[in-house]
C-alpha cells in the first residue's frame, strides 16, 4: 500500500515532484514577466495604432548622434545581459566573490543605460521641445507614446539596478542561494528583452539620415 | 541530490555558448541600424525589423533565460498563450487604416 501511495506522490501532477522542476520563485518570476510581456505588447500596439493613423508622424531621431547614442545604449544593456550570464554561472560554481563582481558590472551597464537614456530625454524635452502633451510637429500623440513606452522601460531599469545591488549585497554577505540569483538575472534579460522591441520600432523607424 | 538536480538544469550552458549568443545579438541590432541608416522602404523595414526582434528575443529566452534548457511543460504553460494574446491585439490594427482614410481632408 505505501508503495502505491509512494508512487502516486511520486507522479507529477500529485504534488510528489514539482511539475517544472523549478522552484516557486523562479516559476513566480516567469509568471510575472510573462505578463509584463502583455503589458508592453499593449504598450507597443497602442504606439504602432496611433502612428498608423496619424498623418505626418515626426521623424525626430537624426542618425547621428541619436540613433549611434540609442545604439550604444542598446550595447549597454545588451553586454549588461552577458555579465549577468556570467554572475549566475558564477554563483552556479559557488564563487560568491566573482558573482558580485559580475553583479556590479551588470549593474554599471545598467547606469550607462539609464544615465544616457536620461540625457537623451533631456535633449528632446529642452532642445526640440518635445513633453508628454506637446510638440512643434503638432503631433502630441507622439510625446505621449514614446515618453510612456520609454518611461515605462527606464523605471524597469531603475528597479532592476536596485534589485540587483540588494542581490549583490546580500550574495557578499554569504546570504541568499543560486536560484536567488538566477530569479533576478532572469528579471534583468526580460528588460533587455522589451529593449529589443522598443529600440527598432521606436527609435530605428522613426529615424532620419 | 541536490547537486546532481543543479547540474542537470546546467546542462548546454557554457560561457563560449553565451558569448556566441552576444555577438549574435550585437551582430542583428548592427544589421537593424544599417538598415534604418539605408532608408530602406517602410514596410521592408518593419518586416525586417520585427523579424529580427523576433529571433533576438528567441536567443535571449533561449539562452541568457535558460528555457532552452528547462522542462518542456514550462515553456508550453507560459509562450503558446502569451503569443496568442500578442496576435489576438492585431485585430485592432485594420481600424487604425481605416480611421486616417476617414479622415476629412481640409
Amino acid at each position: 500500500m505505501s508503495e502505491v501511495n509512494a508512487a502516486v506522490m511520486d507522479s507529477v501532477w500529485q504534488g510528489g515532484k514539482s511539475p517544472y522542476a523549478i522552484g516557486s520563485k523562479k516559476l513566480g518570476m516567469w509568471l510575472f514577466i510573462i505578463s509584463d510581456a502583455l503589458t508592453f505588447s499593449v504598450m507597443l500596439m497602442a504606439y504602432t495604432y496611433l502612428r498608423l493613423s496619424t498623418p505626418d508622424w515626426p521623424k525626430p531621431f537624426i542618425f547621428s548622434p541619436s540613433i549611434i547614442f540609442s545604439s550604444v545604449m542598446t550595447f549597454c544593456l545588451l553586454s549588461s545581459s552577458l555579465t549577468m550570464v556570467m554572475a549566475v554561472h558564477s554563483m552556479h560554481h559557488g564563487n560568491r566573490k566573482a558573482t558580485v563582481r559580475w553583479i556590479l558590472a551588470t549593474m554599471a551597464g545598467g547606469l550607462a543605460f539609464v544615465i544616457l537614456h536620461a540625457s537623451e530625454w533631456r535633449h528632446l524635452i529642452v532642445d526640440e521641445h518635445v513633453t508628454p502633451f506637446h510638440n512643434e510637429w503638432n503631433v502630441p500623440l507622439f510625446g505621449g507614446t514614446f515618453f510612456a513606452l520609454t518611461g515605462l522601460h527606464m523605471t524597469h531599469v531603475i528597479i532592476g539596478v536596485i534589485y540587483l545591488g540588494i542581490i549583490a549585497f546580500a550574495v557578499g554577505r554569504g546570504k541568499f542561494k543560486y536560484e536567488d540569483v538566477e530569479v533576478s538575472g532572469l528579471y534583468w534579460h526580460f528588460v533587455d528583452l522589451v529593449w529589443m522591441f522598443i529600440f527598432p520600432l521606436v527609435y530605428l523607424m522613426s529615424a532620419k539620415v | 541530490m541536490s547537486d546532481h538536480a543543479e547540474a542537470v538544469e546546467h546542462v548546454g550552458g557554457t560561457t563560449v555558448t553565451f558569448l556566441y549568443v552576444w555577438v549574435a545579438l550585437l551582430v542583428m541590432t548592427g544589421v537593424e541600424v544599417l538598415l534604418a541608416y539605408e532608408q530602406v522602404p517602410t514596410l521592408i523595414m518593419l518586416t525586417s525589423l520585427l523579424g529580427l526582434s523576433i529571433v533576438k528575443a528567441a536567443l535571449i529566452i533561449a539562452y541568457f533565460m535558460h528555457l532552452k534548457f528547462e522542462k518542456l511543460s514550462l515553456f508550453l504553460t507560459l509562450f503558446p498563450m502569451l503569443v496568442l494574446c500578442i496576435i489576438l491585439m492585431l485585430i485592432f490594427m485594420p481600424d487604425s487604416m481605416r480611421a486616417l482614410s476617414m479622415r476629412v481632408v481640409q
